[in-house]
């Protein structure tokens, strides 16, 4: 019966207790308050618009007083993307030196020395492989099959290193992209040479033009 | 107070009160021994802190509440003693589990993660093969993650949306909640469902088959909402979206299809939306592949062109016989696959079984399901459960006979643009074997004179 009791106890402390005291840093939703008397759970907060003022509300216009102007500090500070034209490319530049220093030092443990990727990790060949692309054993790799330089830096820069992800400063970011493309024999190898944004946006991938629009459906009866 | 006062005849049914009285007996009980009492408000006056404490621990999933050690039970579930008669003995209390609930320690599906080398980035896929009706439930419903799963606070939440519209904007989590919004029942499906099953029949059961295609309701704002607010200029043709994981995983969509029926989903079969499934928010693009459909989504940029991101040029392409690459092969064209009887599973003799399955277009509502026993030589076509929804999940019902014989069992879907499901022949006639990605074709289970059922390609 103990135990029983426990468990009513505990029922009703999930039951009626009002929110806990919350800690400086927030790291669950606390307890609905209960209400007096009958001791029901509070429903939910209605949740509140964040905009300084509604302004008209015109729901026929959308116009609902709902939401902020984003500035365009805040908007600079998560806009990271770049495009195949250069678009989004930051201030900055690396030499192929540096790329393979930091390539060593940063990306080497899981895409190998050698660029060849370590599939135990899950981590994959980035070199080699073209003109295999329309043979049985296909090896697509960025030198083989990824289209455009600005993909690469893009997704090096939010994503890399698995262990810290976005971790990797514009500069450094060029840098790497000056080994691994000069190692894909796509760029220079000179130690000196240096890519920016201008330099990247005027690489040309061996696959450039090896992608076609989904023409499905494909299969007829 | 007495007791009268407390539980009145209007409103309490005479076993209900019992239960009260007897609440408030354990409770006083409690009390006795209690060396402070901070909390007398609400119906349960005088809680202490102790209960509280009991509570919160209770919350916390640690195994003191009624029954046995919480780790024996199947994920989800909370082990019980059995009752030998429970028409003899009361049963466990109401709230019990804290309030939320829970299944019976009798039921144990779940996900099975598929063995990526990288359990970073990784899936897990739903059991078909015990599903049951349209609806996937929340915590079986599918996942990939390239990054993890996030923990976000809803309360610092963001999501921004600019580029190329008149007002860019930022709005949070309430703001999202207080708009206009929806409610609709879709299937998401990854383009990468059966990228085992080009070449040879690899996996044996359906939820390793097909197990990365499930069904939620969804409620959120439409997107098209969102832009027409910040006022999207005449040159937009795409949208990227991204999301706040790891990966910060980005995709572009079509801005006709954020227009049409894209969702900005928080919500996810009548609750918030799972963490796994993008809480505090997801982009909902009903039919397309699942790779697009945005998780813990923080971004919207619109723009004149596609933002060509990793995962829609090196990873979710298909590559075809000649060398090519086909991009934004986005909606999932109609596919459908029985699940019982289905791979591994075995008939323990001839005699009576209902063939059922599931059956999904993303180009609309599906209009037919045949089912073939005979490797797809003559076909029946089978029951549609209603309502048949549009990019949803149909259920499919077929009365089965089986005499003992070898059979080969079939399904394949038609959809209301008149589409075919096609056979892994035609697909592979057309695509080649390495386009990983969008396999639909009609699936076959073998099944043995001994009952055992296997993936065939027949």
């Amino acid at each position: 019966m103990f135990t029983r009791n426990l468990t009513i106890i505990c029922a009703l402390g999930a039951l009626a207790q009002p929110a806990m005291a919350q800690d400086a840093t927030r790291t669950s939703a606390a307890l609905p308050e209960t209400l007096e008397s009958t001791g029901e759970r509070a429903p939910m907060e209605v949740p509140n618009s964040s905009a300084d003022e509604v302004g008209v509300i015109a729901p026929a216009e959308n116009a609902y007083g709902i939401g902020q102007p984003a500035t365009e500090d805040e908007i600079a500070a998560i806009n990271i993307d770049v495009m195949p034209d250069g678009t989004g490319l930051p201030e900055g530049s690396g030499t192929y030196a540096e790329g393979e220093e930091l390539y060593e030092t940063i990306c080497a443990a899981c895409h190998g020395s050698d660029m060849m990727g370590v599939s135990e990790l899950g981590a994959p060949r980035l070199i080699g492989g073209r003109g295999t692309l329309a043979s049985d054993a296909p090896v697509k790799t960025v030198e083989s099959y990824w289209p455009y330089a600005s993909t690469f830096f893009d997704y090096t820069h939010r994503a890399m290193p698995m262990n810290e992800p976005g971790s990797l400063s514009a500069d450094e970011v060029y840098a790497i992209s000056a080994y691994v493309l000069g190692k894909a024999g796509i760029t220079s190898t000179e130690p000196d040479s240096v890519m920016d944004a201008d330099a990247m946006s005027k690489v040309v991938m061996p696959n450039a033009d090896g992608f076609v629009s989904d023409p499905r459906p494909d299969v007829g009866e | 107070m007495s007791v009268t006062e407390r539980f009145p005849e209007s409103l309490y049914a005479p076993a209900e009160r019992r239960m009260a009285e007897a609440l408030v007996e354990i409770e006083r009980q409690a009390m006795e021994d209690a060396e402070d009492c901070d909390c007398k408000e609400g119906m349960f006056n005088g809680l202490t802190r102790r209960g509280l404490l009991m509570g919160g621990v209770a919350l916390g999933g640690s195994a003191l509440a009624g029954g046995r050690a919480r780790a024996e039970a199947p994920p989800g579930a909370i082990e019980y003693d059995v009752q030998p008669d429970p028409t003899k003995e009361q049963g466990r209390l109401i709230l019990d589990d804290g309030g939320y609930g829970s299944r019976s320690q009798f039921e144990s599906e779940v996900r099975w993660r598929y063995p990526t080398a990288s359990i970073d980035s990784s899936w897990s896929m739903t059991p078909l093969a015990s599903g049951r009706g349209m609806i996937t439930p929340s915590g079986l419903h599918f996942e990939r993650h390239h990054g993890g799963i996030p923990a976000i606070d809803p309360q610092t939440h963001e999501l921004f949306l600019h580029g190329m519209v008149d007002k860019p904007m930022r709005f949070t989590m309430d703001d999202l909640k207080r708009l206009p919004s929806v409610s609709k029942i879709h299937f998401i499906e990854c383009s990468g469902n059966g990228l085992t099953e080009w070449a040879k029949p690899t996996l044996k059961t359906v939820q390793g088959t097909h197990g990365l295609t499930s069904t939620s309701e969804w409620t959120g704002v439409r997107l098209s909402t969102l832009l027409e607010m910040a006022g999207v200029q005449d040159s937009a043709a795409w949208i990227l979206a991204e999301g706040a994981d790891a990966a910060v995983m980005t995709r572009s969509v079509p801005i006709d299809k954020a227009m049409d029926d894209a969702i900005l989903a928080y919500a996810q079969n009548g609750e918030a939306i799972r963490p796994e499934q993008g809480y505090p928010l997801r982009l909902l693009l009903p039919g397309y592949e699942g790779n697009t459909h945005i998780k813990w989504l923080r971004r919207l940029e619109v723009s004149d062109k596609p933002f060509m991101t990793r995962e829609e040029t090196s990873k979710y392409t298909d590559l075809m016989p000649d060398g090519t690459a086909r991009q934004f092969s986005l909606a999932m064209e109609a596919k459908s696959v029985i699940t019982f009887p289905s791979g591994a599973m075995k008939l323990p003799r001839a005699g009576f079984y209902e063939v059922t399955g599931i059956a999904w277009s993303g180009r609309g509502k599906i209009a037919k399901v045949e089912v073939s026993a005979d490797g797809g030589s003559t076909w029946q076509e089978a029951t549609l459960d209603s309502p048949v929804l549009d990019k949803c999940h149909t259920r499919f019902r077929l009365p089965w006979t089986w005499t003992g014989e070898e059979a080969v069992l079939q399904s394949r879907a038609v959809d209301e643009t008149g589409y075919v499901q096609p056979t892994l022949e035609k697909l592979v006639e057309v695509r080649g074997l390495k386009s990983v990605y969008h396999l639909n074709a009609i699936q076959s289970w073998h099944i043995a004179p001994d009952g055992e059922v296997t993936n065939v390609h027949a």
